[in-house]
């Protein structure tokens, strides 16, 4: 009897425990941070925006169900819900960014300006100025993420075609081509003048090179300094079963966050980060075994994170709102992995970067879990099962981060309550 | 009631006999199918076939797995896919990379797996099928 009394008390105070999350969205997050949905089902969100008005601007990988893929969200009656959703644009794509009174946003393979009026409403939507066409999309990490430094300039990444540059992309036994000919028009960052209309490649500068793929890039305006996440490359156990098992593949390599200066070259696909060693190791496309360490010539992470995670978007916090530790350090949000397959994914989670006097600490902590939908402590082991997908991130005016969802179309809004 | 069961074990013997000669080259197949789907495909298309989103395509639910083309689905096993094209009504952005080691003996066994699990209830492949298509996609290419 006493002991079913226990258990029925257990019971109410799980559910009790998880009426609190369903509370946040369904987030777990730090004591003090609530949780809302700011808006459902708006279609595929890649990254997100916001004007000093708080109106709020996603760009779609697809059209959604409207035929829309750039969707405008006001929240006019400040129930911390949007209310007023329109949309415009046919092109598939990731980035979006709000600069003054200019909305840029990027298709797999150019970049757009759009003019916003004194409500945010944009003026010209079916005839916006191309700032740059061209830009190299063959499917595989195609997406032209975008951020600003402060002299307008655009940093846009675009992503390599491939794996780990081999002559024949992701096939067993085949070299990796030495130098690399993606990285003279992809694996990297180039720079482009963001109030220059119709540039291609040859009006760019190929500002840092090496990266795979980052779809997360943020200028860390405290430092004016460029960060980006890269998406390390796949595959290791299956192409070179005899050097690295399932589960050091699961480990390797790490997902990596580096501090960009002009000129930097992070090493893909000549290197991998290896997280448990600390070191830069040569990749077995050309001739690495899993010990051989790489040059150091390439440029090393401020932080390492867990293997094929997938950081999706970076935000330098700078609102007022949260408390003082989150002041110019930088939220990371990750998609969620599918190469640790057979064993169980990782990610599905954001997480934040403390900064002191402007460097990554190297420390990180998961700030808002939960996305995927699965029970606290269960693991998701097949990708296409995880609820939802952190993807974009954004601060508004009042100091709250959005983070969108570009499976469902989510965009969750994270508070914090003094 | 230890005699019942003991008849139910003959009698389900004898029904499992009976079956045994058809139904063992079946079982065999799939079996031999899955350890493929295990090492080769697992990776980009996931245990549960859900594959991934935007990346890798489902195998679970696919109108052409479970299709009467097997000799596309052959095509794209020995020879990849790394095209836009449309599955399903969605777009994936990765490559299904060539595996030209995989015998038609493979091949069978992993499309009569592939065809046959979650959710999916479509005829197994033989190995003449295979390597019918096989002939077929080789004319084709000249
Ligand atoms: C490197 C990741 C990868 C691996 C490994 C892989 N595939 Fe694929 N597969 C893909 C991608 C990506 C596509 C879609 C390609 C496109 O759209 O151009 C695809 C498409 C397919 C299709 C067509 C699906 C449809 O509905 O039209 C079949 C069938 C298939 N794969 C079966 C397999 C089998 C069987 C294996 C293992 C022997 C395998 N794949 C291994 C990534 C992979």
């Amino acid at each position: 009897m006493k002991k079913g009394l226990t258990l029925c008390c257990l019971a109410l105070c799980i559910n009790a425990v998880s009426g609190i999350a369903q509370d946040n969205a369904g987030l777990t997050l730090p004591a003090g941070f609530k949780a809302n949905l700011f808006a459902e089902n708006v279609g595929s969100a890649r990254h997100i925006a916001i004007t000093k008005s708080g109106v709020l601007f996603a760009k779609l990988n697809y059209p959604n169900k409207e035929g829309n893929s750039i969707v405008r969200l006001e929240d006019a009656n400040q129930d911390g819900i949007a209310e007023k959703i329109s949309g415009w644009g046919k092109y598939g794509g990731t980035g979006i960014y709000v600069k003054g009174n200019s909305l840029y946003a990027s298709s797999n393979e150019a970049i757009f300006k759009y003019e916003l009026n004194s409500k945010d409403e944009v003026v010209n939507p079916l005839s916006p100025v191309t700032i740059v066409s061209g830009l190299i999309d063959r499917r595989q990490h195609n997406s032209k993420s975008i951020t600003f430094d402060k002299a307008n300039n655009i940093y846009v990444n675009i992503g390599a075609y491939s794996n780990a540059c081999q002559t024949k992309d992701r096939t067993p036994g085949s070299e990796g081509m030495k130098p690399c000919p993606i990285l003279d028009s992809a694996g990297g960052i180039w720079k482009f003048d963001g109030s220059k209309a119709n540039q291609t490649y040859k009006d760019g500068k190929r500002y840092a090179t090496g990266l795979r793929n980052v779809v997360g890039l943020d200028w860390n305006t405290a430092t004016n300094q460029l960060f980006v996440a890269q998406h390390g490359r796949d595959q290791l156990n299956t192409f070179f079963p005899n050097l690295y098992t399932d589960a050091q593949n699961a480990e390797l390599p790490a997902e990596t966050f580096y501090a960009i200066n002009e000129g930097d070259n992070a090493g893909w696909p000549y290197v991998y980060y290896d997280p448990s060693q600390h070191k830069k190791m040569v990749a077995p496309e050309y001739g690495g075994d899993g010990k051989k360490e790489g040059s150091n010539e390439f440029k090393d992470p401020a932080v390492a994170f867990p293997a094929h995670m997938a950081p999706m978007g970076v935000l330098f916090y700078t609102g007022n709102q949260f408390p003082e530790k989150y002041k110019n350090g930088a939220f990371i949000s990750f998609h969620g992995s599918w190469n640790r397959a057979p064993l169980p994914q990782e990610g599905f989670f954001v997480a934040f970067v403390p900064f002191k006097d402007g460097k990554a600490t190297g420390e990180w902590e998961i700030f808002a879990n939960g996305f995927a939908g699965v029970e606290n402590g269960v693991k998701v082991t097949n990708t296409s099962k995880a609820k939802a997908r952190p993807c974009g991130l954004a601060q508004g005016p009042d100091g709250s981060i959005y983070v969108s969802d570009d499976t469902k179309g989510s965009i969750f809004k994270i508070s914090y309550l003094k | 009631m230890g005699n019942k069961r003991g008849n139910f074990f003959t009698i389900t013997c004898i029904f499992i006999g009976m079956m045994l000669s058809t139904q063992m080259v079946n079982a065999q197949n799939l079996i031999k199918g899955k350890k493929i789907f295990e090492t080769r495909c697992l990776v980009c298309h996931q245990a549960d076939g859900g594959g991934v989103p935007n990346m890798n395509p489902p195998l679970d639910g696919s109108t052409a797995v479970n299709g009467k083309d097997i000799a596309r689905m052959v095509k794209i096993i020995k020879n990849g896919l790394d095209e836009r094209v449309a599955i399903d009504g969605m777009y994936y952005n990765n490559a299904m990379i060539a595996m030209p080691d995989l015998t038609a003996e493979n091949i069978a066994d992993v499309l009569s797996y592939i065809r046959n699990s979650w959710s999916n209830k479509a005829g197994l492949v033989s190995l003449a099928q295979v390597n019918g298509a096989l002939v077929k996609n080789k004319s084709n290419k000249k």
